[in-house]
């Protein structure tokens, strides 16, 4: 079974920022829709003729696919998914692809977009149309919680990073993924959930503030 | 500094056996405490099938068998604690029990004895305080299971005197682990933040938010972790991880190390995990609980 796709382009692709067999394998003639880029919402809101799409893909940021779709009383769904690859900070796109349905969205489109990522190479866990999707509401607090006991002195930082590797068999500690991937781009991802949800362990801890405060001085 | 040469293990549950494994294994003199005879023997035919799947393995030289197990001795006598320079307690987690057995081995063994708690909620200081020497005591968490397990959080309490921790520290990497040092505070490190994860990827589930192999593939893709955390739950059993809640939120009071609904209705139903054939997942080949 093939899934063609047409891909739109609408700026820079946080999901695939370099040349990816998924956008490869785009068929110009393809009867889904892939809009992928920042600007891929407003793309979606534009166009027309989407109907008739075995299913249509959008790429989400930090915002919900209800910004896009609408919302009805919990009703909301369609051939619509949303979708993005996660990626920490400025680390490279992991293969994970999380696909975000609504309440409604027809099995048969959920199936032939996850075909469709698949088909590429790529893994795809299915979640509901919430803020922060499934790893950065899990991963979020957890980093949170280490740069708060960091400055708390639970341990030092290589210790704590060293027990969780060891403990947990975690391919790196809370605090070098951090320093790696970017403690500013932290301070947005866990900014906007925190906003979106209103919960104390989304808050940003002190060092990603700090971080976010000497980007904006830079 | 005296030089450590035997060590006591008391409580030959899982944890206990694992560590007499990797004192005995590392040539200390390995002396195991349990109340039950049993519980004893358990433990030794335990210790011997490790070692001998691990001569099988060809990560244990076959000759080196005997000489662990002729350090490896089991009684149901404190009293036989008396010549220990090391004792490391592995009983349940029960302040009052602890207390009970420390005030006991504080009255057998020699003034030159360090005692170590493997607890992994329950305050150092506190356990420390019914020793009777709380300036030669100290936290020693080993992972489970420990004879597979590198890491060991070494915790001093506000009363543990720095010769006391060094002592220990050399001793513990004298058995080929790896130490690091934290804080005395509930959950020390590695359940300080595994806990309230897991609860969060309970919670997850009870939201609706997504289905738990799409939490697992999730996290196994997208952080590179080799179990997703309701498969690592699944392997931890639910009623432990309604225990180790009930111990780090009775301290902590942390919302998020709260035991979620969820996991008292799957105890209710009997699906605990792994051990009882359904969890989070399902398990055909373990057996059901109840049935």
């Amino acid at each position: 079974m093939t899934h063609s796709y047409r891909v739109v382009h609408s700026g820079d692709s946080r999901s695939f920022p370099a040349s990816h067999a998924f956008i490869e394998q785009a068929d110009a003639q393809g009867a889904s829709r892939i809009f992928v880029g920042e600007g891929a919402g407003a793309a979606f809101a534009k166009a027309v003729e989407l109907g008739a799409c075995p299913f249509v893909a959008v790429e989400l940021g930090h915002e919900c696919l209800g910004v896009h779709t609408g919302e009805q009383k919990g009703h909301e769904g369609s051939n619509v998914v949303g979708f993005a690859r996660f990626r920490l900070g400025r680390a490279d796109p992991t293969p994970l692809v999380e696909l975000v349905r609504q309440p409604q969205t027809r099995d048969a489109a959920i199936a032939a977009a996850k075909a469709a990522f698949e088909a590429a190479g790529l893994k795809v866990a299915v979640c509901g149309d919430f803020p922060g999707r499934i790893v950065d509401r899990l991963v979020r607090p957890y980093l949170n919680a280490a740069l708060r006991r960091l400055d708390e002195k639970l341990a030092s930082a290589e210790d704590m990073d060293k027990t969780l590797c060891l403990g947990l068999g975690y391919p790196e500690g809370p605090i070098s993924l951090l320093e790696r991937t970017g403690l500013a781009e932290h301070h947005d991802a866990t900014h906007a959930l925190y906003l979106a949800l209103g919960q104390e362990p989304y808050a940003p801890a002190r060092r990603a503030q700090v971080a976010k405060a000497r980007e904006g001085r830079a | 500094m005296s030089e450590i040469k035997t060590i006591g293990i008391a409580g030959a549950g899982t944890m206990g056996a694992g560590i007499a494994i990797v004192c005995a294994r590392a040539g200390f003199r390995t002396r195991v405490f349990d109340l039950k005879q049993d519980a004893l023997d358990r433990a030794r035919s335990q210790t011997e099938g490790f070692l001998r799947k691990s001569v099988e393995r060809g990560k244990l030289a076959g000759e080196k068998l005997p000489e662990i197990m002729a350090q490896w001795s089991g009684t149901t006598r404190l009293e036989d604690f008396a010549d220990c320079d090391l004792v490391i307690e592995a009983v349940f987690e029960s302040l009052p029990v602890k207390h009970d057995l420390f005030g006991k081995l504080d009255r057998i063994c020699g003034p030159q004895a360090i005692f170590a708690s493997n607890t992994s909620t329950i305050s150092i200081t506190e356990i420390a305080g019914g020793s009777g020497r709380p300036d030669r005591f100290v936290g020693m968490h080993f992972c489970l299971p420990a004879q597979l397990m590198k890491l060991v959080e070494m915790s001093p309490g506000l009363a543990t005197s720095e010769e006391t921790l060094a002592r220990a520290w050399t001793v513990c990497e004298a058995m080929g682990q790896k130490p690091v040092k934290t804080q005395d505070t509930p959950g020390f490190v590695l359940n300080y933040f595994l806990i309230p994860f897991n609860n969060d990827a309970i919670r997850l589930v009870e939201q609706g938010v997504a289905e738990a192999a799409d939490i697992d593939l999730a996290i196994k893709t997208g952080m590179g972790y080799a179990m997703g955390p309701l498969e690592l739950l699944d392997l931890i059993g639910m009623d432990t991880q309604k225990l180790l809640c009930e111990a780090m939120h009775g301290v902590t009071n942390e919302p998020r190390a709260a035991c979620p609904p969820l996991v008292k209705r799957m105890i209710a139903a009997g699906w605990l995990g792994r051990k009882s054939g359904r969890g989070f997942h399902p398990y055909a080949d373990s057996k059901m609980y109840g049935a």
